[in-house]
């Protein structure tokens, strides 16, 4: 019944073909809170992907232990283990970081992506298989906040991972690095991909129509014939 | 709409009826909407100086090439010459403050175009109409700018240049209605003069480009729920005539609340969007931060004219209730 795929089918897929912020629209809340600058995306991202690959791993090892009637406290007992590792190795180790992005380091508990992943792939594949699967997602999660993040940084305070990019004469944009700049960029930035995906699909059909009616007569009769 | 095309040369169009014949196209009945704006135009020239031209034909200019420029690159048909880009140019530098920067009016152009309206799809089919969507965007983004008034040339009161809503608001003090209605107070490019922004509105329902139940709903409904708030207490809320006249109200509801594509059909649904607006306005005035709300007042009721129009469907005729 299952299709194996190949292990590199596993990571890539996370990056564009199911990316967790642009095509599974899971994440949204550190996605628009936190994407004020380059510095807080990555910086989520990086936790979130720990969390994500630690858990995957771990509920992927267990999966057959865990009940089904309670899989999903069970999932959340595990995600909440890793998130308070990474929230408190982030207190001690970048206090200012963990200033910065609040409450939402603890709020990667209740983050769709990890439970998303968990209970869709890792408590149904190989421990291995959901560590790439797991990778893969946070690889795609962190790009989407890093392309959020530097796009709202630039035009909204002018600079870049803390360097000033802009010249002096552009005025910031006041509202990328308030809520409703990161809805519109968010929005356009998925609009983009979803034009582009469209536009795809859109030429592989005409290619596949214009190989048909090549050969009109051909179907014709064969259909008559059937 | 609906459009069947297996072969490319024959196209066959479907909508549903009614049909109603319009009298004027969708191009004559535009190019008489920017005839209706002139009077605001020159009221803009004679109260904050000529330089204001500038910066509305930027707008102008701004709009009409985001427009050309997403109707090339999506490869559908140029439909600039039908005027709603001009349209969108001249209203969004008309309620823009008077000596804006000309980069920041551009920017606000784009946007207004490109995600206010090419992004649903170009003209009838944006739910948020693009002159305010541009202005919106203008004042989340540069809130200090948007918010700097340049007093007008014949100022009486050279000491303030502030706004006649911003003055209640915050100082209690009530501007006269005369300079309001002529267009002799700070505020936004066209907004000020009463007189000029009747003249236009005016003609445009005598021509009947513009149906005359949002506007008298919009005034009716102003006059009604202001006036509820002066009768409790006259010296805390302002007068109803105050209110009509101040701000960017008449303006919103001639030009703005009018707009074809983002009000109501119906004409039992036009008189809820005008009443509602009105309610919206008069509630964010006095109880809201800003002295101002026709901007977002409109914005919100646009986004509900889907559902008023579902709502207010007319019966059909001889069909059971």
């Amino acid at each position: 019944m299952k299709e194996k795929k190949s292990l590199g089918y596993e990571y890539l897929k996370g990056l564009w073909e199911v990316n967790p912020v642009f095509k599974q629209v899971l994440g949204m809340c550190p996605a628009l809170a936190v994407t004020v600058s380059v510095m807080n995306g990555l910086a989520m991202a990086l936790a979130t992907t720990f969390v994500l690959v630690f858990s995957s791993l771990l509920i992927s090892f267990i999966r057959k232990l865990i009940p089904n009637q309670v899989r999903i406290a069970a999932f959340i007992v595990i995600i909440a283990t890793f998130v308070t590792i990474a929230d408190l190795v982030m207190k001690a180790k970048f206090p200012e970081l963990s200033k910065a992005l609040g409450p939402f380091v603890p709020l990667i508990v209740v983050n769709c992506i990890i439970l998303g992943r968990a209970e869709a792939f890792a408590s149904k594949n190989s421990p291995f298989r959901s560590l790439i699967d797991a990778l893969g997602n946070g690889t795609g999660f962190l790009i989407a906040l890093v392309v959020m993040g530097g796009i709202r940084e630039i035009i909204g305070s002018r600079t870049l991972l803390g360097y000033q990019v802009l010249p002096n004469g552009f005025e910031p944009w006041l509202i990328m690095i308030l809520p409703a700049g990161a809805f519109l960029t968010l929005g356009l930035l998925m609009g983009l991909a979803n034009f582009y995906v469209d536009r795809k699909n859109r030429i592989e059909k005409q290619e596949l129509v214009q190989k048909y009616r090549k050969t009109p007569d051909s179907v014709e009769i064969k259909g008559q014939e059937a | 709409m609906e459009t069947i095309s297996a072969n490319p040369t024959y196209k066959l169009e479907l909508t549903s009826s009614p049909h109603v014949h319009s009298r004027w196209s969708t191009k004559q009945a535009m190019w008489f909407v920017v005839i209706a704006l002139i009077p605001s135009l020159i009221s803009a020239v004679v109260f904050f100086g000529p330089y204001q031209l500038v910066i509305v034909l930027t707008s102008v200019l701004f709009c009409v090439a985001t427009e050309y420029l997403i109707k090339r690159i999506r490869k559908r048909k140029v439909t600039v010459s039908d005027g709603s880009a001009v349209i969108t140019g001249l209203l969004l530098g008309l309620i823009l403050p008077p000596n804006f920067s000309l980069s920041s009016t551009a920017i606000g152009a784009v946007f207004a175009i490109a995600v206010g309206k090419e992004i649903f799809g170009g003209l009838g089919y944006n739910i948020f109409n693009p002159a305010l969507v541009g202005r919106a965007f203008l004042q989340a983004a540069f809130p200090v700018a948007v918010t700097t008034w340049t007093e007008p040339n014949f100022a009486v009161d050279t000491v303030t240049s502030a706004t006649p809503l911003a003055a209640f608001k915050f100082d209690k003090v009530l501007t006269d209605i005369q300079p309001m209605f002529l267009g002799n107070v700070s505020g936004s490019l066209g907004e000020t003069s009463a007189i000029a922004i009747l003249i236009g509105g005016i003609f445009l329902i005598a021509v009947g480009v513009v149906n005359y139940r949002v506007p008298l709903a919009m005034i009716l409904g102003m006059i009604l729920f202001a006036g509820i708030f002066w009768v409790i207490d006259p010296i805390k809320y302002p007068n109803p005539v105050f209110q009509l006249f101040a701000g960017g109200f008449l303006f919103g509801t001639f030009f703005m609340a009018t707009d074809w594509v983002t009000t109501p059909i119906t004409s039992k649904g036009m008189w809820i969007f005008g009443f509602g607006i009105a309610l919206l306005v008069v509630v964010i005035r006095i109880f809201g931060g800003l002295p101002e709300g026709v901007m977002y007042a409109i914005l919100i009721m646009n986004s509900v004219v889907p559902i008023i129009n579902r709502f207010t469907y007319p019966r059909i005729f001889g069909a059971a209730k």
